[in-house]
């Protein structure tokens, strides 16, 4: 259950900019978390409601985008799409691929409620 | 609450030493607060976007950027001192104690060894380290489920770290968590054994294609379990290629000089 953690740490963040910018409220946060991220998505947003309750972010819309994750090949250098850290080349069938994307977790933008 | 002192921690992290009853420092999540900015009631605040209430602001921030920043301060620190800091990861009852109870005597005859154990309850694991006679502190997570940064640069702080050491951190049994968790280790060290499944690396995939090195401990008990170690080993270079790979028993001793050697040469790298 390491999602209740990463909630905190998602809160803790966004709260930090929101009350820098005044804000009176989070209405969105937009997330991106690559599919190979280690995040279990209904978990987090299960654990971010326990987490933001009291805070700025409390009904903030939790936006998530999931970018698919690429592999490059260590034999003839294409790139591609994975699903999983093994992975085979669809051109050369070399098992040498590394992961170049689908790792990321990061909180791209929020949106902030102001005064009148 | 806390036991020792009666203060309201639920579930959170505290540091203990063995033999030292009294001593306890609890590791608080600062910055974690739950004030409102205004008492709203949800009655005629609809959050509607009207143009010039709502504003967009782009944060492009890791998530665990606390907690990377703060694993990069820690691992600046073991640099400049020349310690290596190794994270022992793996599920439950994998054998993490017993190794370092092993590997530890022949790795003091060479280098100083300090231990950070962590556990979500109890002192027995830095009990055990202890008795070894080599500087421990536990850290008790609570409810938590992996060590962090924070945690660590607490507990080393309580320890008498010396120059040209070496620092075993055992992280919580969890094979899960712990992966996203940078502590500011030079490397994470993953220790599964034969009683588990040969397919455990295809089953936990981000913490063997986190880990640096991977130990396959009990291989006394091979006889009588159906574990094939060379599919267990085919399963974790699929998913990292760049994993060194040790087989040993810790209760025999059988493949420890091998693993202690390869560590030694990691001490003694510029």
């Amino acid at each position: 259950m390491h999602e209740m953690s990463i909630a905190i740490s998602i809160v803790d963040a966004v709260c930090e900019t929101a009350r820098k910018d005044g804000a009176l409220s989070v209405s969105r946060i937009e997330l991106v978390i690559g599919r190979l991220a280690g995040i279990q998505v209904e978990s987090l947003r299960f654990c971010f409601s326990a987490a933001a309750k009291g805070t700025l972010a409390e009904d903030a819309v939790l936006a998530v985008e999931e970018p698919e994750a690429r592999g490059e090949c260590g034999d003839c250098g294409s790139m591609f799409p994975v699903s999983f850290f093994y992975a085979e080349c669809p051109f050369c069938r070399s098992l040498k691929i590394r992961i170049v994307s689908g790792e990321e977790f990061i909180i791209q933008s929020i949106i902030i409620e102001e005064g009148e | 609450m806390c036991d020792t002192c009666g203060c309201s921690t639920e579930g959170g992290a505290m540091l203990r030493k063995p033999g030292e009853s009294d001593y306890h420092v609890h590791i608080g999540d600062e910055g974690h607060s739950h004030e409102h900015g205004h008492d709203h009631g949800h009655e005629g605040h609809h959050h509607d976007h009207q143009a010039g209430r709502s504003r967009k602001i782009e944060v492009e921030q890791d998530v665990l950027l606390k907690n990377n920043l703060l694993a990069e301060r820690n691992r600046g620190y073991f640099e400049a001192r020349n310690i290596l800091a190794l994270n022992f990861l793996s599920s439950p009852g994998s054998g993490k104690t017993s190794l370092l109870e092993k590997i530890i005597p022949l790795l003091r005859l060479k280098h100083p060894v300090a231990v950070i154990e962590g556990d979500q309850q109890t002192t027995n694991d830095a009990d055990r380290i202890h008795a070894l006679g080599v500087p421990v502190i536990q850290i008790n997570t609570g409810t938590g489920c992996h060590l962090d940064a924070l945690m660590i640069n607490r507990a080393f702080k309580e320890l008498d770290l010396q120059n040209d050491s070496l620092l075993c951190i055992e992280n919580v049994g969890n094979l899960v968590c712990p992966a996203m968790f940078d502590l500011g280790e030079a490397c994470k060290v993953v220790v599964i054994s034969v009683t588990e499944g040969d397919d455990k690396p295809l089953k936990y995939p981000n913490m063997f294609h986190e880990a640096d090195v991977c130990v396959l401990n009990k291989t006394d008990l091979l006889d009588y379990v159906d574990f094939d170690p060379v599919q267990c080993r085919k399963n974790a270079l699929l998913i990292n290629h760049h994993l060194e790979w040790f087989e040993v028993s810790a209760k025999t001793g059988e493949g420890l000089e091998l693993l202690t050697q390869w560590l030694e040469n990691r001490m003694e790298l510029p």
